[in-house]
């Protein structure tokens, strides 16, 4: 099949490469980039575990071709920790509030998360329930999830975590 | 002592032992999508592998025709049962005991099963290939209906058992039998019920479902000619008995077989089997030289691999007016599917079910299964549970409920009054267990008076009023439930997979600065494994857990384990990681002893070394003596500071547990609302309560998908329509409920550190809990039992069926 050369920028740098115009782009990132950090669960739209977030908005890589990525600007999970290299306030959250168990959802979960805090820095439960309702985890039932999305709320927005009481 | 010496406190925090929050290690690589899963192993020209598969649930298959298919740029072969049979692996054995097609041998027995393998240079190839390969089929009538399995028209399913009348566990009585199993004393049992005041009898189904995790099955398979070594990166639960089935099948030495777990992405049970893909993978290799990966899709995972549950279960209990149970008597449809592929260990043809008499002290119990062919997918797994355990928690739990409903009783009351009593235990049940500890009714005071169980029920009497005056169209219902588990397989003497006894195993080297690896022979799903088995280890030997590096996974650099699934992993692996800890002690205390120049018995241990009796100011640190096992030993005393444990469990752990589910139905939609969750779990000795915390959430949520959607369905054809995330129900952040947790601990007497297992606990206890939520809401309309799940619809129907609307 006849390649289309793409280019686009991901995690801040150009990149550019030749894949077939039904090439998905969760396998351009993870195959022709090897940025395997963006899994693959279902491959219908409906776990998240291929989350990328795409000219501002948070998409699910598995069901987009890499042709229609063509000059956008990307970020994969391998771009969000900080600039020295230490964990977002979001990883850390996950880490803190253990809301990760197996981690195969958790960059698709953490890339959807910061998009949601950027358009609502302070969500209700509700709204982050809301939010993430496009991920799905299957081995810490969200509730951890949501408090980690808190803590790091409350991190950004520099006031003290304080964790819901049971 | 001066100031800066740390207090006792400190010295312990600074472990991170057990009883620790500590954060997971892991935690630091996945959240930076940094993890390694199989489908990020790439290698030089490595190929791709995918399925042709069958359409149909039933067919004979007349021809396959590559031609085609091998003509599409990139396709490299078309592997059939024909070519299968030059290597002698078409059929593959089962881990129960059958045997399996790999690709189909002259029929398909289920939708989707495999039919032929297509290699090509990319994913995108083998797809190609597979469109182009054309098979025709001639289609059979189909069985999907259980219950018809062993009518005497029935279609015959397994051609390749015509005429055997003895299966792996004894006499088959019917061309769709595989086995029979009973246990327990019938004579005595049906004495109970001929002698009853009341009996209940009541057809209890546990529908299919399937695991799911979020990444399917996979692996990349590479030969190596020239060395004749096969390397093998699979999603593995077992990755060492996956080893051994591919030396005893494939006919390669097991020391030239290179099985490597990397990361893996939740399990549930779903990655213990061995799956055609696996073979056909490494058959691909050899035949072409070069690695091949298969990769599952969604839509096979759903369909292919490891169901779960599809238990039928005709219970009935034999009590006293006052509510005292008598006996318990279960018969069990079992729909094992199309090959008997259940992971089971050898002895049990149907796990542990015959835990079925629960935390209950049922005087006799009389059980008895039998296993069936349906044109389904094969594989039942123990779906997070420890082998049909979770099927038994539900048959009983629905059980009581129904003989509480029959009694005019409390649910909680009834089983408050038949609970095993702290004082019997070890306690040996009538179906052949020996529960090792508990406290029942601690556990189930503790759950009611947290919830004020009297002020619900009081509020539900009100309620239920209000219902019958027409004030309200929303009926309340109180789902409890108490399970007892049965984990931790298992002990040689009753458990093994495929003849290999289930011990697990720990091998620790320190080296000289005291930091050290521990290699165990489990393998991690999400568990936390290298966070909470450094935690045994920093508390048996005093050496900080950020010290000890945990390594699973790789056959041949860790110990030979049995794996992680069944909750096993803490009650076997758990306590070889003690036992090695311990014999690096001892090694430590006889170093310390020469170098302090006292007798071994003079000095006793503290925290992070030994110390002189009676003369604190003489002590050695732990960091030290890993020093000194370098440099100087006694005399006589090999170098060095490793052990090496093999543990072999003398009894199953125990885990027990009280859970309420407090649930709104709106009779007119269905739609139901949990408006609380309380789970209590007791799995004795907590290593990490934070993971644990998670594990019952997981597990829960799990539950929660389990009673309240999910299910595998198939049609009449036996086409599933269940086959994607987008009919098969996958509960997300907004309808999950909110869960509370509570726990007490009643330590096992037998395992070293006194731990028993908590991963499957929530989903064994939690589906009856939400079951008996739905069931308790209608029970005041006059019904006895609704089958799960219990979705939006089904409660409708319900409500329809019970005359509450025209």
């Amino acid at each position: 099949m006849a390649k289309t050369h793409v280019t686009m920028k991901v995690n801040g740098a150009e990149v550019e490469g030749l894949v077939e115009p039904r090439t998905l782009l969760v396998h351009f990132i993870r195959e022709n980039l090897a940025l395997t950090g963006t899994h693959i669960g279902c491959e219908t739209t409906h776990c998240g575990a291929c989350t990328v977030d795409i000219d501002g908005m948070s998409v699910k890589s598995c069901t987009m071709f890499a042709v229609q990525a063509q000059g956008s600007d990307i970020m994969t999970i391998e771009g969000v920790a900080n600039a020295d290299g230490s964990l977002s306030a979001l990883q850390e959250g996950f880490r803190m509030m253990h809301g990760l168990q197996c981690g195969f959802c958790t960059p698709g979960m953490i890339l959807r998360a910061q998009r949601l805090l950027k358009e609502n820095p302070s969500p209700t439960e509700a709204e982050i329930r809301m939010g993430i309702s496009g991920n799905i985890c299957r081995c810490t039932g969200y509730q951890n999830i949501v408090k980690a999305i808190q803590y790091a709320a409350a991190k950004i927005n520099g006031v003290e975590f304080q964790e819901a009481a049971e | 002592m001066n100031d800066m010496t740390p207090t006792r406190e400190q010295r312990e925090a600074k472990l991170e032992g057990m009883g620790c929050k500590r954060k997971r290690v892991e935690d630091i690589r996945f959240t930076q999508g940094r993890g390694n899963y199989v489908d990020d192993v790439k290698l030089p020209g490595m190929l791709h592998g995918d399925f042709v598969r069958s359409p149909h649930a039933h067919a004979r298959v007349k021809s396959i025709n590559s031609e085609e298919a091998l003509k599409v740029p990139g396709v490299l072969a078309v592997i059939t049962a024909e070519t299968l049979k030059t290597v002698n692996l078409v059929w593959m054995p089962t881990l129960a005991g059958d045997v399996q097609m790999v690709l189909a041998d002259g029929k398909v027995l289920f939708q989707n099963q495999e039919v032929a393998f297509v290699v090509a240079t990319d994913r995108y190839a083998a797809d190609d290939g597979i469109n182009k390969v054309v098979v025709e089929y001639e289609p059979l009538p189909p069985l999907i209906d259980p219950f018809k399995a062993l009518d005497a028209d029935a279609p015959v399913l397994r051609e390749d058992l015509a005429g055997k009348m003895t299966g792996a566990h004894g006499p088959r009585k019917h061309h769709n039998h595989i086995f029979e199993w009973t246990v327990g004393d019938k004579d005595l049992t049906d004495a109970a019920f001929r002698k009853a005041e009341v009996t209940i009898k009541e057809m209890i189904s546990y529908h299919r479902t399937h695991p799911s995790p979020l990444e399917t099955c996979q692996c990349v398979c590479s030969f190596d000619k020239i060395k004749g070594e096969l390397t093998i990166w699979g999603t593995f639960q077992a990755p060492h008995v996956i080893r051994t089935v591919v030396a005893l099948i494939a006919k390669i030495p097991e020391h030239k077989i290179h099985v490597i777990a990397p990361d893996i992405g939740g399990g549930f049970g779903n990655k213990v089997g061995a799956y055609p893909g696996y073979i056909c993978a490494a058959v691909a290799s050899i035949v072409t030289g070069k690695p091949v990966k298969w990769v599952e899709d969604r839509i096979e995972n759903l369909t292919a691999t490891s169901f779960a549950r599809d238990y039928h279960m005709t219970t009935e209990i034999a009590a006293t007016r006052e509510g005292k149970v008598t006996g318990l008597r279960v018969h069990v449809l079992a729909d094992h599917g199309a090959f008997d592929a259940c992971a089971d260990p050898s002895k049990w043809p149907a796990g542990f079910f015959n835990i079925v008499t629960g935390s209950y002290d049922f005087p006799t119990a009389h059980l008895s299964v039998d296993g069936i062919y349906t044109n389904k997918a094969p594989g039942g797994v123990a779906y997070r549970c420890s082998f049909r355990v979770t099927e038994a928690a539900y048959c009983i739990e629905r059980g009581m409920d129904i003989l509480a409903q029959k009694l005019g009783m409390d649910p909680a009351e009834l089983r408050l009054k038949n609970f095993i009593k702290a004082e019997q235990f070890p306690y040996h049940s009538a179906l052949g267990w020996e529960y090792d500890s508990g406290d029942y009714h601690t556990a189930m005071r503790k759950m009611m008076e947290t919830v004020d169980y009297a002020g619900l029920r009081k509020e539900q009497a009100e309620k239920r009023a209000a219902f019958k005056r027409g004030e309200t169209r929303e009926i309340m219902g109180l789902g409890v439930s108490f399970f007892t588990e049965i984990v931790g397989a298992g002990p040689s003497k009753n458990c093994d997979i495929l003849g290999i006894a289930m011990f697990d195993s720990c091998e620790i080297r320190m080296h000289p600065t005291g930091a050290g690896i521990a290699r165990v022979g489990t393998k991690s799903q999400g568990q936390g494994h290298e966070t909470t088995w450094a935690q045994i280890i920093a508390t048996e030997i005093g050496i900080p857990a950020d010290d000890i590096m945990v390594e699973e996974g790789n056959t041949d650099t860790a110990p030979y384990g049995l794996g992680t699934y069944g909750s096993r992993s803490t009650p076997v692996a758990g306590a070889a990681i003690a036992m090695a800890a311990r014999k690096i002690k001892a090694k430590a205390q006889m170093i310390a002893a020469y170098k302090l120049e006292v007798h071994e018995g003079d000095l006793e241990w503290d925290i992070d070394g030994f110390r002189v009796k009676g003369l604190p100011e003489k002590s050695m640190s732990m960091k030290d003596i890993c020093w000194a096992a370098y440099n100087s030993v006694p005399p006589g005393m090999e170098p060095g500071l490793e052990a090496v444990s093999y543990y072999d469990p003398p009894n199953m752990t125990y885990p027990f547990g009280a859970y309420i589910c407090v649930m709104n139905i709106d009779v007119d939609t269905g739609v139901y609302k949990v408006r609380r969750f309380y789970a209590l779990d007791d799995c004795g000795t907590r290593i990490n309560p934070m993971i644990i915390e998670g594990q019952v959430h997981g597990g829960l949520t799990e539950a929660f998908a389990i009673a309240m959607g999910q299910e595998i369905r198939y049609d009449d054809e036996g086409n599933v329509v269940t086959g994607s995330f987008m009919d098969f129900f996958m509960p997300t952040a907004v309808e999950t409920p909110h869960w509370e947790t509570d726990f007490t601990v009643t330590p096992s007497p037998h395992h070293p550190i006194g731990a028993k297992g908590v991963g499957e606990s929530p989903n064994v206890g939690g589906v009856p809990a939400f079951s008996n939520a739905v069931n308790d809401a209608f029970s005041f309309l006059g019904s006895t039992h609704i089958q799960m799940p219990h979705d939006f619809w089904r409660n409708w129907k319900a409500a329809k069926n019970l005359g509450v609307f025209a």
